[in-house]
C-alpha cells in the first residue's frame, strides 16, 4: 500500500517532467528556427510576411502586470490591515468570504463584467475604451484576492509584542500597525505581490475581452495592447505550420517567466521561514 | 424609542472622541480612512459584478435556454450545463484519488525532511502557478497532436485534473495535519497498523477538509476557459463518448461573447455560470468552518 502512496506523490512529478518535456521540445526548435534574436525581440509579428517577434506582446504583458500592480497592491494591502487589525469579528465574517468569493468568480465573469462597465467609462477619455489601463484595473481587482490572503496570513504571524511595544511608546493604533507590523511583515507580503504577480501575467480570458488586442507596442497608456497569454488564445485557433509553431513557443516564454516568477516566490517564503 | 436614542447620542459622543483623536494625528487620520477605504472597495467590487450580471443576465433566462438539444435558435445551455458536471466527475475522478493518496504519503508515510518530500512540494508549488493557457497549451500538444485525439473530452479533463491537483493535495496535507497527534498515537498504542490508522481513524477525522478542498476544486473547473478551448474543443452538444468534443459552460459563455450577436443570452448564461460557482464556493466554505468549530 506504501507503493502507491508513493507512486501518487510521484504523478506531480512525473507532470511537470512531461509538461516541461512537451513544452521545451515543440518550443525550442521553433524558437531556433526563427532566430532567438528575432523571435525574443522582434518588434513586428506579421505570420503571413514570416514575420515572428513577440517583443510587443512581452511590453504589453509587462506594461499590464505593472499597471496591475499599481492597482492592486496598495488596495490589497491595506485591505489586509483592516482585515487583520482594524475589523472587529463580525465584519471579519462578512470580509473573509467575501475575498473567497471574489477569488471564485471566474475569470470570464470579470471580463464580462469589465467590457460594460470599465470600457465604456474609458470612452469617455479616448477610443474605444479597450486600452492599457482598462486591462490593468481590471487586473489589478482579480489579483486583490491573492494579495489579500498572502498579506493577511503574514501580518496575523507577527508577534504581538511588536504592537504592543509601539503602542507602549505611545504611537497611535495606526502608527503601531503601519510602522511596526507592517514591515515585520515585510518579506511575507513581498511574497503575496510575486503570487500577484504570477496571476496578472497568466491571466488570458478577461484580458483577451478587454484589452484590444492589437499585436504592436503600445505608444501611450490609451493604447490597445496584446499580452503573451491572449496572443495565445486568439490566434491558435486558426493557425498552422510555423505560425502554430511561433504560438506554442511564445507559451513557452510565458512557462519560463512563471518559472522564474515562482523561484522567487518560493525563495521569500524560505527566507520567511527562517 | 429612548433605548436607540441612547445608543445614537453614545455613537454620536464617541465618533466626537475620535474625531478630536485624529485632528492630532492627521497621518494617523489619513491611515484609518485609506484603511477603510480598501476594504469598501474590495466589497463594492463583488456587490457590482454580482448585481451587474444579475440585472443583466435574469430579465434574457428563458425555458429555451434549458432545452435539451442545441440550435442556433434557441442557444440553449444544458448540452453545456451536462457537459460541465461530466467534466468535473471526470477529472475529480483522475485527480481526487491521486491527490488524496500523495497527501496521506506524504503527511502520514514520509519522514520529516526526506527528498522526496522537498521535490514533491517544489513541484506542487510550481504546478499551482502554471497559467491555465499553459496547461492548455500543453494538454494540446500532448492529447490533441502528440497522441492524436484531436478535441476530446478526455484530454480536457485530464489537463483539467493535473491542473486541480496541487489544489486537493495541499488542503488535503493541511486538513491531515490539523488531526492531531493523539489520534495516531492512541490507534498505534491500541495496535492498529499505519495503513489501519490512516484509513480508520484520520481520513474520517479530516473529511471535512478534504471535502472543502475538493469542492473549491470544482469551483476552478467550472470556471475554467483557456485550458479547455484547446483541449476539450468548443463543439455545442453533448459528445457521444470520452473521446468526443464538448463545451462546458464557461466555454459556452465565450463562444457566445466572440460570436458577438448573443450578447444577451451570454450574460443570461452568466447568471447560471456565477450561481453555480459562487454556492460551490459558499458550500465550501461552509464545510471548512464546519471543521474549525470542531
Amino acid at each position: 500500500m506504501k507503493c502507491i502512496f508513493i507512486l501518487a506523490a510521484c504523478v506531480s512529478i512525473l507532470a511537470i517532467v512531461i509538461i516541461c518535456v512537451f513544452l521545451f521540445a515543440s518550443g525550442i526548435p521553433t524558437i531556433g528556427e526563427i532566430g532567438i534574436f528575432k523571435f525574443l525581440f522582434g518588434t513586428e509579428w506579421r505570420p503571413g510576411n514570416g514575420l515572428y517577434g513577440i517583443l510587443p506582446m512581452i511590453i504589453g504583458s509587462i506594461y499590464v502586470t505593472a499597471g496591475a500592480i499599481l492597482v492592486g497592491v496598495p488596495i490589497g494591502i491595506l485591505c489586509a490591515v483592516y482585515m487583520s487589525h482594524f475589523c472587529n469579528k463580525k465584519l471579519y465574517k462578512i470580509l473573509k468570504p467575501v475575498i473567497d468569493l471574489l477569488a471564485g468568480i471566474p475569470s470570464i465573469i470579470y471580463g464580462f463584467v469589465a467590457l460594460s462597465i470599465i470600457v465604456p467609462i474609458m470612452q469617455n477619455f479616448k477610443g474605444n475604451g479597450q486600452n492599457i489601463i482598462t486591462a490593468s484595473l481590471l487586473l489589478g481587482i482579480m489579483i486583490l484576492p491573492t494579495i489579500i490572503s498572502v498579506t493577511e496570513s503574514s501580518l496575523r504571524a507577527v508577534d504581538k509584542s511588536y504592537y504592543d511595544g509601539a503602542l507602549a511608546l505611545g504611537a497611535t493604533h495606526e502608527r503601531s500597525v503601519f510602522f511596526t507590523v507592517l514591515p515585520a511583515a515585510k518579506s511575507g507580503v513581498l511574497a503575496g505581490i510575486i503570487l500577484g504577480i504570477g496571476r496578472a501575467i497568466g491571466e488570458t480570458m478577461a484580458i483577451s475581452m478587454i484589452a484590444g488586442n492589437q499585436p504592436i507596442i503600445p505608444s501611450s497608456l490609451f493604447s490597445g495592447v496584446r499580452t503573451l497569454t491572449t496572443h495565445i488564445v486568439i490566434e491558435l485557433g486558426y493557425s498552422e505550420g510555423l505560425h502554430r509553431d511561433a504560438l506554442i513557443a511564445t507559451a513557452v516564454v510565458l512557462f519560463v517567466f512563471v518559472l522564474i516568477i515562482n523561484l522567487c516566490f518560493s525563495a521569500l517564503k524560505r527566507k520567511e521561514k527562517k | 424609542m429612548s433605548a436607540v436614542k441612547k445608543n445614537f447620542l453614545k455613537f454620536f459622543s464617541n465618533f466626537r472622541k475620535k474625531l478630536k483623536y485624529y485632528k492630532r494625528h492627521p497621518l494617523s487620520m489619513l491611515l484609518f480612512l485609506a484603511v477603510h477605504f480598501a476594504a469598501l472597495a474590495t466589497v463594492a467590487v463583488l456587490i457590482t459584478i454580482v448585481v451587474y450580471v444579475l440585472a443583466r443576465g435574469i430579465p434574457h433566462i428563458s425555458p429555451e435556454l434549458f432545452a435539451w438539444e442545441y440550435t442556433s435558435d434557441n442557444l440553449s445551455m444544458m448540452p453545456a450545463i451536462i457537459n460541465t458536471v461530466t467534466m468535473v466527475i471526470l477529472s475529480l475522478l483522475m485527480a481526487v484519488p491521486i491527490g488524496i493518496c500523495s497527501a496521506i504519503y506524504l503527511t502520514e508515510y514520509a519522514k520529516r525532511g526526506s527528498r522526496l518530500v522537498k521535490i514533491v512540494s517544489v513541484t506542487t508549488e510550481t504546478l499551482s502557478g502554471i497559467p491555465s493557457i499553459v496547461y492548455g497549451i500543453f494538454g494540446y500538444l500532448l492529447f490533441n497532436q502528440a497522441l492524436g485525439w484531436g478535441y476530446s473530452f478526455l484530454g480536457g479533463a485530464i489537463t483539467l485534473a493535473i491542473m486541480i491537483l496541487p489544489l486537493i493535495m495541499r488542503t488535503t496535507q493541511e486538513a491531515l495535519k490539523s488531526v492531531p497527534l493523539s489520534f495516531r498515537e492512541a490507534s498505534f498504542g491500541l495496535g492498529a497498523g499505519r495503513l489501519r490508522t490512516t484509513f480508520k481513524i484520520i481520513l474520517p477525522s479530516a473529511m471535512s477538509g478534504i471535502l472543502s478542498g475538493i469542492i473549491l476544486s470544482i469551483g476552478r473547473i467550472v470556471g475554467e476557459t483557456a485550458a479547455l478551448i484547446y483541449t476539450a474543443g468548443t463543439v455545442t452538444g453533448i459528445p457521444k463518448n470520452v473521446m468526443g468534443s464538448g463545451r462546458t459552460l464557461a466555454i459556452h459563455m465565450y463562444a457566445l461573447f466572440s460570436e458577438g450577436l448573443h450578447i444577451d443570452e451570454a450574460y443570461a448564461t452568466g447568471v447560471v455560470l456565477l450561481i453555480l460557482v459562487l454556492g460551490i464556493n459558499a458550500l465550501s466554505s461552509f464545510i471548512a468552518k464546519k471543521l474549525e468549530k470542531k
